[in-house]
């Protein structure tokens, strides 16, 4: 008896595993998967191109693309066409990551936020603004003007991922 | 005449086909892949690829006795070439044993898939042809993995290079199969491109002004194997595995082009099922496997902005929206009170099923049911059409038919009839008169309703005359200016004689998809005068902003239907897109008016074709069960091998029913006489002038489209330099017409191919020529500025 109650005593003065979630928050695992990010390039290029391949992939249909296409004065990302239209619906989304995979220019990413709330249905569909991330430092937004001849191609060389 | 047959072998299977067949074909017939690149079953082979390399081996005949050499078991001794052969350019031949799937076979295939992608970019992703490829579908069943060949020695070639406003061209993807080339050369007769270079630096260059000059040019889109052709309209539309299909007709002409519309749904539109593109789909007799660019093109006015959305009822001078029951009460009793008085005015474009409901509703309320046409005859149709023919040309200047045909004669404008009169006696008159069967096709290019009823009359008296009526292969086709003008004819509308009159002492006009005021001023005033005019449309036209009700139609991409083709071919269409706002079709607002008349009309499109067959004799025993039958055509083209005939479709939803004419039915047609119509005296200084169709003309359904503004008919007056000179006219320059008080300005066109003393304006541009006209011309003084 005295064992159990030593061990009641001694827990209640561990460090609690509670955290006060969410003034506080736990930094997520490397492969996690949460909310959706498209990714730029560092020039500030969106990575995305419109292909619409993620929402083929996507068994629960949560993705809406539409692609328009790039010229050298109004430029969204490298070569010719771009998403004009990109929406996910957050509700129907099962954040299995097949749209990742099956990203040909790693454009779509899904993040760190797992704090999807909305208050209305409508409120869930996520668009190409909300989803894309922020410019780096010192570049400028999308639609660019880029010389001609420059970005031509769409699909930049890649390595296998390393984590 | 019928083929010998021959025998022979292709891997398991033993098969009989025509003599001449190619091996590739003939594989077919037993569902074996033989894949193929370069060839296409509606073109002549050309052997360039490699890609449909097989194994062919012939029995060994001794020379001696020219017995075939047997085995020891007693088979026939098969020698097997030192190299594998082309599928494509080999024709079968008897005891040929055709080997598609051993090692060595396979081998060679994966080594054509290597070398054409040695310089084939990754651009799956974004090209259009992703997802229907067959160069992506046959590397996948057929390709290596990986390639030996390096990376960085890829060409970079231009990926951007408009061969025409409406077709694209990416250099860097084509596979250099000679398909498109050879498709404008065999197929189309339009020379206009060409390839340039040789070996790895070949390009697709187009040598015409402007570019790609055919109006074919979107089917090369469809048979090119890769992504290196795309049109300009659906370039990054949507991916073909995200568009859901519907099986419809093109309404832009009386051919009656089987078409698939490609529908997705859209952001831009708030979320309404659009479509995106239309492709041919096949019916062998009627357009096989291609279709114009004006069909192909000509969809966008499903989706138009100016569309018509909600019923308008003019109130205080001003056309405002109403709901549909109070224009629709409104409208009855309009009818109502005008009893015979009323005029019901259609267009061609209306369906079968509308164009019979209106006309029941015309008879309900006693009054007289109208066809909005310049062309006359559709009485005296018949039936369908035959190749390889004896052609004879009849027309009063140079067409392209001319080069085709074994014969050709000319006339002066109006003096059509007295060609007639003395045809029989010339050499063409007797290739026709001796003809096993004879086919006449009229059009009304130049000629008023007047002269083309006559036209007709006089064809059909000549095909009487001959012997050339009553059976199939014979008779008279009209070429509509309408998609449904046959249709119209045989549901009992006719043309009025004097439209303006009529117009002017109708108590009420109920006008559906016609713009007479748009079509000529005249008309416009003469509606003013009518009591009350109802007009029923898609947009809101001339003539609907002289309307005291305008009712808004479902377009007949957003609904159900049929057409009946020039060759009286009934076929039906299918739903595509999302109907505008309150938008209904045409034969049920008709229905519903009829109701408030107490007369009941059926409201559901298989119902009113029931009736239809039930009440129009030639249309006995149809309905849309009948209209929906395929049966297997050949070749076989559409399905998941797009690699052999492209990426069109195959016929799931009907191939029609062609009608029966008269004669064929027993009943007897009276033919009136011919009279030469009487030309219109032209005074000196004037000048005779005749209308001319032009493809892309100012219709209300073409002009939504905006890609085909440049090539779109403009309002232009086409004469010899002869006839330019003595009016003091110039290329280039302007001149104002006028004739019995209307003046246009128009653009001068200087062809030398025109006769001398005729000139020739477009229909549908706004200048008031409905037939041969006699106008005065004065040349506008251009101002250059220095
Ligand atoms: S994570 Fe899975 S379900 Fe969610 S959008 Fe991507 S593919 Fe679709
Ligand atoms: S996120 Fe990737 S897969 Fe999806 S459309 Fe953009 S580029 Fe294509
Ligand atoms: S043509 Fe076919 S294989 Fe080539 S990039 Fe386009 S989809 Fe891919
Ligand atoms: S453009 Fe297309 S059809 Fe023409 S040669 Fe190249 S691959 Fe063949
Ligand atoms: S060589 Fe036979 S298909 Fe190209």
């Amino acid at each position: 008896m005295f064992q159990g109650l030593w061990t009641t005593l001694k827990s209640m003065f561990e460090k609690p595993p509670t955290i006060q979630y969410p003034e506080e928050k736990r930094p997520v695992r490397t492969r996690f998967r949460g909310r959706h990010v498209l990714k730029r390039y560092d020039n500030g290029l969106e990575k995305c191109i419109g292909c619409a391949l993620c929402a083929s992939a996507c068994p629960a249909d949560a993705i809406f693309v539409e692609a328009s296409e790039n010229t050298d004065e109004q430029r969204f990302s490298p070569g010719e066409r771009y998403a004009s239209t990109y929406e996910i619906n957050m509700l129907r989304c099962i954040f299995c990551g097949f749209c990742e995979d099956a990203c040909p220019t790693e454009a779509i990413v899904l993040g760190d936020n797992y704090e999807l709330t909305f208050t209305e249905r409508t409120g869930s569909i996520y668009t190409k603004q909300m989803l894309l991330e922020a410019v780096p430092e010192g570049v400028k937004t999308t639609p660019q003007v880029t010389p001609p001849g420059v970005f031509t191609r769409s699909v930049p060389e890649m390595k296998d991922p390393t984590d | 005449m019928a083929k010998k047959l021959v025998t022979l072998r292709i891997d398991e299977h033993t098969l009989q086909v025509p003599e001449g067949m190619l091996v590739v074909d003939a594989a077919r017939k037993v569902n074996v892949d033989i894949p193929v690149f370069c060839y296409h079953p509606k073109m002549d082979p050309v052997g360039m690829c490699r890609m449909c390399l097989v194994d062919v081996g012939r029995p060994v005949i001794d020379r001696a006795t020219g017995e075939v050499v047997k085995e020891a078991d007693g088979s026939p001794k098969i020698a097997f070439g030192p190299k594998l052969d082309t599928a494509c350019t080999t024709p079968v031949s008897e005891g040929m044993v055709v080997i598609t799937n051993s090692d060595k076979v396979r081998a060679a295939r994966k080594e054509v898939v290597e070398f054409i992608l040695t310089s084939h970019p990754l651009d799956c992703p974004v090209c259009d042809k992703g997802g229907e490829c067959p160069l992506q579908n046959l590397t996948m069943a057929y390709g290596p993995g990986t390639s030996r060949f390096i990376f960085d020695e890829k060409m970079h070639l231009a990926k951007h290079v408009p061969l025409g406003e409406l077709v694209w061209l990416d250099r860097e993807r084509c596979i250099q199969c000679g398909r498109c080339v050879r498709f404008q050369h065999e197929v189309v007769d339009d020379p206009v491109i060409d390839f340039f270079h040789r070996g790895r630096s070949l390009e697709i260059i187009t040598d015409s002004e402007p570019g790609f000059d055919s109006v074919f040019s979107g089917n090369t889109t469809d048979i090119c194997p890769v992504g290196a052709l795309t049109t300009a309209d659906f370039r990054f539309g949507a991916r073909p595995w995200e568009m859901v299909s519907a099986a419809s007709l093109c309404s832009h002409c009386p051919v009656g082009c089987n078409i698939t519309y490609n529908v997705r749904r859209e952001a831009k539109t708030g979320g309404n099922m659009v479509i995106k593109r239309a492709m041919p789909r096949q019916n062998e007799g009627v357009n096989e496997i291609w279709m114009c660019d004006k069909g192909r093109l000509g969809y966008h006015f499903t989706e138009s902005k100016q569309r018509l959305s909600e019923p308008l009822v003019r109130k205080g001078g001003e056309l405002v929206p109403a709901g549909w029951d109070e224009a629709l009460d409104l409208v009855a009793q309009k009818l109502r009170e005008a009893g015979s008085s009323l005029t019901v005015l259609a267009g061609g474009r209306l369906s079968n099923e509308d164009l019979f409901n209106l006309r029941r509703l015309a008879d309900a309320a006693g009054g007289q049911a109208v066809l909005d046409t310049h062309m006359g005859g559709g009485d005296l149709a018949a039936l369908a059409v035959e190749r390889g023919a004896a052609l004879i040309v009849v027309n009063p200047n140079e067409t392209r038919l001319d080069k085709f045909a074994t014969h050709t004669l000319r006339y002066n404008p109006g003096e059509l009839l007295l060609t007639f009169g003395g045809f029989l006696e010339s050499a063409a008159g007797k290739v026709f008169a001796e003809a096993e069967n004879a086919l006449v096709f009229y059009g009304s290019n130049g000629l008023g309703l007047q002269q083309s009823t006559y036209l007709a009359y006089a064809a059909a008296e000549l095909l009487v005359k001959t012997g050339h009526y009553g059976k199939a292969n014979n008779g008279l086709i009209p070429v509509w200016p309408k998609a449904n003008s046959q249709g119209a004819w045989d549901m009992g509308f006719r043309p009025a004689s004097n439209l303006g009159d009529q117009l002017r002492q109708s108590k009420a006009v109920y006008i559906a998809a016609s713009d007479p005021a748009g079509d000529d001023p005249a008309l416009a005033a003469a509606l003013d005068e009518a009591k009350f005019v109802i007009v029923q449309d898609l947009f809101l036209s001339e003539t609907a902003k002289h309307a005291d009700v305008v009712l808004p139609a479902a377009a007949y991409t957003e609904r159900e239907g049929s057409f009946t083709s020039g060759d009286r071919r009934v076929q039906r269409y299918y739903p595509a897109a999302t109907p505008r706002g309150l938008a209904r079709p045409d034969f049920i607002i008709t229905a519903q008016l009829a109701g408030r008349l107490g007369v009941e009309l059926p409201a559901a499109a298989a119902l009113v074709l029931d009736q239809i067959a039930a009440q129009v004799p030639a249309y006995a025993g149809l309905s849309y069960q009948k209209l929906a039958e395929v049966h297997e055509q050949w070749p076989i083209i559409g399905r998941s091998d797009v690699y052999y005939g492209g990426t069109g479709y195959e016929n799931k939803h009907g191939l029609g029913v062609q009608l029966p004419c008269a004669a064929e039915r027993g009943e007897k047609i009276d033919l009136p006489a011919a009279a030469n119509p009487v030309l219109p005296s032209v005074p000196a200084g004037s000048l005779l002038v005749i209308p001319v169709a032009r493809l892309y003309d100012q219709g209300a359904t073409l002009r939504p489209t905006a890609l085909l503004d440049g090539r779109i008919a403009r309002a232009e007056l086409a004469l010899n330099p002869e006839t330019a000179e003595k009016f003091g006219l110039q290329a280039g320059g302007e001149a104002l017409i006028a004739a019995g008080g209307w003046r246009v300005q128009v653009a001068v066109r200087v062809d030398s191919h025109l006769p001398v003393g005729l000139g020739l304006v477009p229909r549908s541009t706004g200048v008031p020529v409905f037939g041969p006209t006699a106008v005065t011309i004065e040349p506008v003084q251009v101002e250059i500025k220095a």
